[in-house]
Parts: C-alpha cells; sequence; structure tokens
C-alpha cells in the first residue's frame, strides 16, 4: 500500500494544485516524486483557506483564477498515479468542495484516481460519520489532524478513526514556514503514541533540510508544504527543476545519514 | 469521471436544484452525535481546524455553566440596563403608518442602545464569560463596524486588549466606525484578501484564533461559525423579542401579525423573531440584501441563490458556485455582505415557519430616506432592508394589523455612503 513509510522520516510533500497550472502541478508532483518525496498531498485550491497562512493562500487564488477545481484535481491524481505506482496521494482539502460534488461521489471517483487517502482540514471527527462510512467503503485512509490543543481523549478518537497516518500539527497556528518549531510537536507525538501504532507524519511550519532532520528524530513522516508552495511562487517557468532540486536537498541528507 | 465546470459564469443553483444536494452529509446518522445541541435541524454542526476544538469545548463548558449560574445572568442584566440602556423602546410609528395605509407598525428601538446597534447585547455577554475563562485578549470580526465598535467598548469597559479584523473594502465604506474602534483602544487590522469584506475578515479572524487560541477568546459578532456561537449569540440576542412581545402585548393586547427584521448573519433577526417562534400565527420575516441584481456575485441573498455547504465553521445556506467555491457578495449594506447564513435561520425557512425575501440596494436607501422624513429616525442601512419590507407589505395588510419591524441600529456610520448615493445636498 502506498502510504506505507518504507524510509524513516518519509517526505510528504505539499503542493497546491493548479499553481500556476494543472500542467505544470503534474510536472513539479512527477519531479517531486523522482527526487525523492514519498507522499504527495494534492491540496485542492479553496475560495476561503483559514486554516492556510499567507504562501498557500496566494497559491490557492492563483489556481483559483485559473479555474482549477476538485474534479481537475482528481483527473490530476490518475494521471499521477500512471506514472508512479509507489508514491502515495493524498487529497489535501476543505470540506465544501467535496460537499458539492457529493462525498461518495467524491470517494469513488477517487479510489478510481488512484488516490490512497483524504484529509479534510475543517472536518472533525465528530461530524465524519457519514464521510467515514464513504471513505471505509471506497478503501481510502481518512487520515485526521491532531492539535498540540487536543485533549488525550481527543487523540484516542483521531486515532481511531485514522488509517495510514495520523498527521500532527507541530503547534497552533496556520500553515507556513516558522524560524523554530516549538516544543508542542514532540510531546503531541509522545502522547500520541500512547493511544495508537499508526505512523505519525509531522508537518506545519517544516521548511529546511535540519528541521526536517530534527523533527525526523521522533516522527515516522514529516510533512513540507509552503515551502514547496513558495519555491514554486519563486521559480516561475522552472517550477518542477526547482522543487526537484529543493526536494534533494532533503533527501540526499538523508542519505548522507544512512 | 464526472466534471463540475467551474467559471465565473456557472449556472447559479437555484432553490430548487438543492434538492438534489447531499442534504445527509454534515449531519452524522445514527451516531450518538445525531442530536448534538447545535444542530438547528441539519444545519449547524461544528466544521473547524483540530486547533479550535478544544476551545470550542471549553467555551461550550463555560457557557452553558453561566446560564444555569443565576449571578451571571444578574450582572449581565445589569450591564445591559445601567451600561447599554435596557429595555429599548417600542416606538409607533404613526406618521410611517399613515403613509403607507395600511398594517400598525412599530419599531423595535434597537438603534438607541449604546454603541448604536444590537450588537452590544452580545458583546456584553461574551465579555463576562471571557471574564470567566480567565483570558485578556479578544479578536473579533467586524463588516459594518457596528460589531467591531461593541466589542471595542467592551474590552475597554473590562480592560481587554482588542484586535478587530475588517476588510478594507469595509474600512473605506465605514470610516467612521473605524476611527471610533481606534478611540477606543482596539487595534483595527484591515483585511486585503478576497472580496475585502466581512467574510474574509472572518478567515483572518479565525487564523488569529488558530494561533493565538490559549490565551485568545473570538468575540464572533453573529449567529455563524461553529457551535455553540450560533445558539449563544442568539441566546445574548434574545432580550429583543422578548421586550418586544411583551411591549407589544402591553401597548396593542395583541400578538403582532408579523415581525420583520434584516439578515445579514441573522443575529439581530434571531433575536427579534425567538421569543415569537412558538407564537403560530405570527409571521417572521427576514430581509436579506439584494444588492443590485440577481446573478451571483450581486447580492447577498443566500435564500435566493444559494445552497447547502460549509462555511466558516457552520453548515447553512451558501453562495457558492458548481465546484463548491465561496461567491463574492455584494451590498450596499457592509453588515449583510456575506455569502452565508445563520444555522437557524436555515432551519426555520426549511419548516416554514419563518419567511424570507430580498430588498434591493436602491429599495434600502429610499427606506432610509422614508424613515427619516417620516419618523425622525435615520436607521443603519442594514436595518433600512427590514423597513424596505414593511414598505412592501404594510399596505397590503389590514389596519387593525399591527407590524413590528426591528430597527436593529442607527444611521451615522453610513453617513458617508448616504451622501454618495443620496445626492441630496
Amino acid at each position: 500500500m502506498p502510504l506505507t513509510f518504507y524510509k524513516k522520516p518519509a517526505l510528504v510533500v505539499y503542493v497546491t494544485c493548479g499553481d500556476p497550472d494543472l500542467v505544470t502541478t503534474r510536472e513539479i508532483i512527477l519531479a517531486a516524486i523522482e527526487a525523492g518525496a514519498d507522499v504527495i498531498e494534492l491540496g485542492v485550491p479553496f475560495s476561503d483557506p483559514v486554516a492556510d497562512g499567507p504562501v498557500i493562500q496566494r497559491a490557492s487564488e492563483r489556481a483559483l483564477k485559473g479555474g482549477a477545481c476538485l474534479s481537475q484535481v482528481l483527473t490530476l491524481a490518475a494521471e499521477v498515479r500512471q506514472h508512479s505506482q509507489s508514491a502515495g496521494l493524498i487529497v489535501f482539502s476543505y470540506l465544501n468542495p467535496i460537499l458539492r460534488l457529493g462525498v461518495e461521489k467524491f470517494c469513488k471517483v477517487a479510489r478510481h484516481a488512484g488516490v490512497d487517502g483524504v484529509l479534510l482540514t475543517d472536518l472533525p471527527v465528530e461530524e465524519a460519520s457519514e464521510y467515514l462510512e464513504a471513505m471505509r467503503a471506497n478503501d481510502l485512509a481518512p487520515i485526521f489532524l491532531a492539535a498540540p490543543t487536543s485533549p488525550d481523549a481527543r487523540l484516542k478518537k483521531i486515532a481511531e478513526a485514522s488509517q495510514g497516518f495520523v498527521y500532527v500539527v507541530s503547534r497552533t497556528g496556520v500553515t507556513g514556514a516558522r524560524q523554530n518549531l516549538a516544543d508542542d510537536a514532540k510531546q503531541l507525538v509522545r502522547r500520541l503514541r500512547r493511544v495508537t501504532k499508526l505512523p505519525i507524519a509531522v508537518g506545519f511550519g517544516i521548511s529546511t533540510p535540519e528541521q526536517f532532520a530534527e523533527t525526523g528524530k521522533f516522527a515516522d513522516a514529516v510533512v513540507v508544504g509552503s515551502a514547496i508552495v513558495e519555491t514554486i511562487e519563486r521559480n516561475r517557468g522552472r517550477e518542477a527543476e526547482a522543487v526537484a532540486e529543493f526536494v534533494g536537498k532533503f533527501c540526499s541528507r538523508q542519505l548522507q545519514k544512512a | 469521471m464526472a466534471t463540475v465546470p467551474r467559471t465565473t459564469n456557472a449556472k447559479v443553483p437555484t432553490l430548487s436544484s438543492t434538492k438534489n444536494v447531499d442534504l445527509r452529509m454534515g449531519h452524522p446518522r445514527g451516531s450518538s452525535m445525531h442530536n448534538l445541541p447545535g444542530r438547528f435541524g441539519v444545519y449547524g454542526g461544528r466544521y473547524v481546524p483540530e486547533t479550535l476544538m478544544a476551545a470550542l469545548d471549553e467555551l461550550e463548558r463555560e457557557y452553558e455553566k453561566a446560564t444555569r449560574d443565576k449571578k451571571f445572568q444578574v450582572k449581565l442584566d445589569e450591564l445591559l440596563r445601567t451600561y447599554a440602556g435596557r429595555p429599548t423602546p417600542l416606538t409607533f410609528a404613526g406618521r410611517l403608518t399613515r403613509k403607507l395605509g395600511g398594517a400598525k407598525i412599530y419599531l423595535k428601538r434597537e438603534d438607541l442602545l449604546h454603541t448604536g446597534a444590537h450588537k452590544i447585547n452580545n458583546c456584553l455577554g461574551q465579555a463576562l464569560l471571557v471574564e470567566r475563562m480567565g483570558k485578556h485578549r479578544v479578536i473579533a470580526e467586524t463588516g459594518a463596524g457596528q460589531h467591531g465598535v461593541a466589542t471595542a467598548t467592551v474590552c475597554a469597559l473590562f480592560g481587554f486588549e482588542c484586535v478587530v479584523y475588517m476588510g478594507t473594502e469595509d474600512m473605506r465604506r465605514q470610516e467612521l466606525n473605524v476611527f471610533r474602534m481606534r478611540l477606543l483602544g482596539a487595534e483595527v487590522r484591515g483585511v486585503d484578501s478576497g472580496s475585502k469584506t466581512l467574510k474574509d475578515a472572518i478567515n483572518e479572524a479565525m487564523r488569529d484564533w488558530v494561533t493565538n487560541v490559549r490565551t485568545t477568546h473570538y468575540l464572533l459578532g453573529s449567529v455563524l461559525g461553529a457551535h455553540p456561537y450560533p445558539t449563544m449569540v442568539r441566546d445574548f440576542h434574545r432580550v429583543i423579542g422578548r421586550e418586544a412581545r411583551a411591549q407589544i402585548l402591553k401597548a396593542e393586547g395583541k400578538l403582532p401579525a408579523a415581525v420583520i427584521a434584516c439578515v445579514g448573519g441573522g443575529s439581530n433577526a434571531i433575536g427579534a423573531f425567538y421569543e415569537f417562534i412558538k407564537d403560530k400565527k405570527v409571521r417572521l420575516i427576514g430581509v436579506e440584501a439584494g444588492g443590485r441584481g440577481y446573478t451571483l456575485g450581486e447580492h447577498a441573498a443566500r435564500f435566493r441563490g444559494g445552497s447547502p455547504g460549509v462555511l466558516q465553521g457552520t453548515y447553512s445556506y451558501v453562495l457558492q458556485d458548481g465546484a463548491g467555491q465561496i461567491a463574492t457578495t455584494h451590498s450596499v449594506s457592509a453588515g449583510l455582505d456575506y455569502p452565508s447564513i445563520g444555522p437557524e435561520h436555515a432551519s426555520l425557512r426549511d419548516s416554514g415557519r419563518a419567511e424570507y425575501v430580498p430588498a434591493s440596494d436602491a429599495e434600502a436607501l429610499e427606506a432610509t430616506t422614508l424613515l427619516a422624513r417620516t419618523e425622525g429616525i435615520i436607521p443603519a442601512l442594514e436595518s433600512a432592508h427590514a423597513v424596505a419590507e414593511v414598505m412592501k407589505r404594510a399596505p397590503k395588510m389590514k389596519k387593525s394589523d399591527v407590524v413590528i419591524v426591528n430597527i436593529s441600529g442607527r444611521g451615522d456610520k453610513d453617513i458617508g455612503i448616504l451622501r454618495e448615493n443620496l445626492k441630496i445636498d
């Protein structure tokens, strides 16, 4: 199953699909996989991304201006899947575009496209029973977020509802790079390990190979999002190449260590 | 694969087409959460990033405790009386009634409250909760600036640090309120994303909250957002209808035929409606912003052009395109310029207990002038939408009928826009 993390830490790469356009996004994703990314989070652009910082907000705006939408992201997933059997593919979205398409229909199409899992930023476990049924019926892994503010009782519910892995939010706040990573993440991973055997990915704010290595000491996978999106923003015309170089820095570091 | 086209000219989903929308999603079927108190029929719920869940739980617990605590109620009542200026009068609008030549019109005068609108009811209630929770920093969003001013006011009164998010388009439209907030010691942060209006201010306030949730309370200003906000904010505004019901019984010896209120998020409307819900013969009429036309993007009439969806924490009617992207809105009134509506209104509409109609920018402006010149009351442009509806409705009603119009705020803040639009200088 592509969501298995074969190396530790595995590298999860987030991209906002359709920024700058869907054809380029496909090139970026394939380049990232080639350079060593283990799992790709396919970000669905949304008009009101309340959980995102300025970098992903800007990317979403650009993608929406270009007309990107959920069904196109699913088509893109299918194309990526044709080229790569090994990479994990996760749809990363806000709830409303999924609701609009219809939850069951979304799950069917996603499964058919070769998607492995789905993460919905604004769908907490309490509201998810309908979604979980549809996800399970289509053999898709529901991935939920755990936050530093989640009490132990919630962590248990989150772990029970999740499949594939649990996504730990490294700190309170929106997505985006940070100079220093709080101790929050380490403590949260420790608390979560007590209630689950699922692998744990840590994300939000990780932008450098140093932070990646540091986080990799206690997490099974590390998510790099805004730093990738910023690389795309800053390298107009050579996005895929730039992302490959960027991802390469994370993966070569891992090789050096080995 | 079926594709959902997304273009700016996407066909506007109409209410009849929403019958095919999967309403089941969003209300967990057969789970223990089915009867969440935060649901109004299928609407409402709590759709927020995980980081906020614990804070919403805390707020819900604290609010529940407070509602059982007599001291809390006594303290709030005293503040409402001695600080905000409750009860507000119910004014018989004699000249307006004669002019329209139909039902007897009464005005519930929330415009006479301290800070100039009903918003202070909720702000005082939440400020007392903030004090109980031991938090010291308060954030808020504002559209017309009325909620921002009310929030800045209670923060000054309680000694809280205050940050208000406001779309830059609204800052331009409501300049005077921006200055008022700053004078009161609040920091006003302009929001330049999206349509630069209320929705975008809420996005930014939510981002602040997600970052500073451990120390900060989000003083949401309408019956929107995740549970417990729609219930809690409604409860803080129920006093409007409670007073109005007693006042009209005293003045007329009978219940009104209709209660009319404007609906942005819907806090003044639900406050005015709530005590009358059990009085089945009283028609409850919410007035949405019809803007300048019925193309998506030109109005904020959620029940005309919207369909069920999730925005900013709650499941309700939302103006959106075929791909689930939230539409931009337009209204001359910043306080009604919002693509979603409180979930309890969605439920009242579906059940038929309340009805919702639009009033256009032009109708609201006309109503402002009429109320000013017949009664000497300049209503907020938001409230003018309710006046516009009574202008259409009262002439068709019997002279023995009585109608209450909620004047949710006063129009001083709108003087700039009124000058631009009315050209009566």
